[in-house]
């Protein structure tokens, strides 16, 4: 994504920097299933304009906190969207960019059916050259415009994300829920996906959290870091001030970093 | 000698082209959600609902086997959306369990053979009314396609995505594999247990051998299957030979090849 591709597609009255204001407060947040805590007592406040990287150990609750957020999973406490300052709650748009999809090399689809299924009334089996045109505006946001007609089982690890991205930001999010790419990305790919995260926190008015992995582009990149250890956010801060207290040590201990 | 000279051919030849490229269509998400399994035990639990609808005293066999599907396909879906097993192991169970039960039944009293005609079919016995049904049931399905296909293809690529945009998962998914049970179970009588579910998942995965998108995946799975329905009934006319397995014959060969040409086409 680079800057020329965002003024192309936006009107700069849309295109400002994000206000600061819209927030969304995560309050007493727990999960349980068959009566065992899996998270508990989660307590967040997010901005616009924010990457907010999640971090913990495998089984540590990262992908059940973003379930219930996505009200997928059942949850006590709340989740609440406010576009001003103490303004009323509203209703919050959220987009999930998950790591892989259930689609393998064979599968029939190529990127303008995967986009089409989910922002499109026309069937994928009726051409639609307007729904087509707007594939393609949100593709060039982030230079994949040519990947339309490829077969998405096809596609390297890093294009995916780049058409996930595009797709996620289509239907102007709120917040944005990523779960960071472990497989088929190499390093420039990475690199590429975290520049990407930035430029939409720099002008769009959305969230950004992410479950993250690798803890020097969490520092980089992130302005906010959540350690979750047991279900529970152990910890918060920029990366540089979690990575030195015992918190991050007992929560990784026995695991290489 | 003209074979549309006789009424028989005339409707089974009608029945033909409803069936198939429903089967073809539907085929084509069957195989993309992996719901073979699903196809099959329905096709088997059709002998249970028969055998529930003697026991209730319901006289149309379609009417007993369209219920007993409809209900076999919800418990399905619940069941394997809160099981703890993988959904493969409970439906096998949960189908078996159910043929089980429907042979029992049927057997008893030593007149099973009643009823070995509904696992080769015979398209050549339906009745006007009979192809009514199908044509509704195409109408239904069409619809469906028109204004949930998208939705149903968001849920199969990624549910927790399809979620966040709006979709009403489990109200798209059941409704097709309410479609899906209800076309399975009023064709099984022209069609035959044995081959129905072939007839689901061959045209369709044949078309997956050689299409790069969803157009071409569907507009191939539906010609293969009509492709295969006419010439099966025209050729076992000839040979007389039941048409549902010479039906199957010709998908099956088209399958080879395009698996074959497929190779060739994507390496």
């Amino acid at each position: 994504m680079s800057e020329e591709n965002i003024k192309k597609r936006y009107h700069p009255k849309k295109l400002m920097a994000p206000c600061g204001f819209h927030c969304i407060k995560i309050k007493d947040l727990s999960v349980s299933f068959a009566g065992k805590n899996v998270i508990h007592d989660i307590n967040m406040h997010i901005h616009c304009g924010t990457i907010s990287a999640i971090i913990g150990r495998n089984g540590a609750g990262k992908s059940t906190l973003f379930r219930a957020v996505l009200g997928e999973v059942k949850h006590t406490g709340t989740v609440e969207f406010r576009n001003r300052e103490n303004g009323p709650v509203r209703k919050m748009k959220i987009s999930y960019v998950p790591q892989k999809l259930n689609i393998d090399r064979t599968t029939p689809m190529d990127v303008y059916d995967l986009m089409a299924s989910y922002i499109s009334r026309v069937p994928v089996f009726i051409k639609s050259m307007k729904t087509r045109k707007k594939i393609i505006e949100a593709l060039s946001l982030f230079d994949a415009a040519d990947l339309i007609d490829k077969s998405v089982g096809a596609l390297s690890g890093g294009q995916l994300q780049r058409v996930l991205l595009s797709l996620a930001v289509m239907e102007d999010p709120d917040l944005m829920l990523l779960d960071e790419p472990v497989s088929g990305v190499d390093q420039n790919g990475l690199e590429l996906f975290y520049h990407n995260m930035a430029q939409l926190r720099d002008h769009f008015d959305v969230a950004v959290m992410i479950i993250s992995h690798d803890f020097n582009y969490v520092a980089k990149y992130a302005d906010k870091v959540y350690l979750l250890d047991q279900g529970t956010i152990a910890d918060s801060g920029t990366m540089d001030e979690v990575r030195c207290r015992e918190a991050f040590k007992k929560a990784f201990s026995g695991e290489e970093t | 000698m003209n074979i549309f000279e006789y009424n028989f051919m005339r409707l089974a030849f009608l029945a033909v082209i409803i069936i198939t490229p429903l089967l073809g269509m539907l085929g084509t998400m069957v195989v993309h959600r992996k719901m073979a399994y699903f196809s099959d035990a329905l096709g088997h639990s059709a002998l249970t609902g028969i055998a529930l609808g003697m026991f209730f005293g319901i006289q149309d066999p379609s009417i007993s086997m369209l219920l007993y599907g409809l209900i076999f396909a919800i418990l399905l879906s619940i069941i394997s959306r809160s099981a703890l097993s993988s959904s493969d192991t409970v439906i096998s169970v949960f189908a078996s369990a159910s043929t089980a039960a429907g042979l029992a039944i049927l057997s008893h009293g030593g007149n099973f053979s009643n009823y070995s005609a509904l696992l080769i079919g015979d398209i050549l016995s339906i009745s006007k009314g009979q192809i009514g049904w199908l044509l509704v049931l195409l109408v239904i399905a069409v619809i469906y396609w028109m204004l949930m296909l998208n939705k149903l293809n968001a849920v199969s690529i990624n549910e927790t995505m399809a979620r966040s945009a709006g979709i009403r998962v489990v109200l798209t998914e059941d409704i097709f594999s309410l479609i899906v049970a209800a076309v399975v179970m009023l064709s099984i009588r022209w069609i035959g247990i044995l081959i129905i579910s072939a007839l689901m998942i061959i045209p369709a995965a044949s078309s997956r051998n050689i299409s790069e998108n969803m157009r071409e995946y569907n507009a191939l799975s539906v010609m293969f299957a009509l492709f295969s329905g006419i010439v099966g009934l025209i050729s076992s006319y000839w040979t007389n030979v039941a048409t549902g397995p010479m039906i199957v014959i010709v998908a099956s060969a088209i399958y080879f090849i395009t698996y074959l040409y497929g190779r060739r086409l994507k390496g």
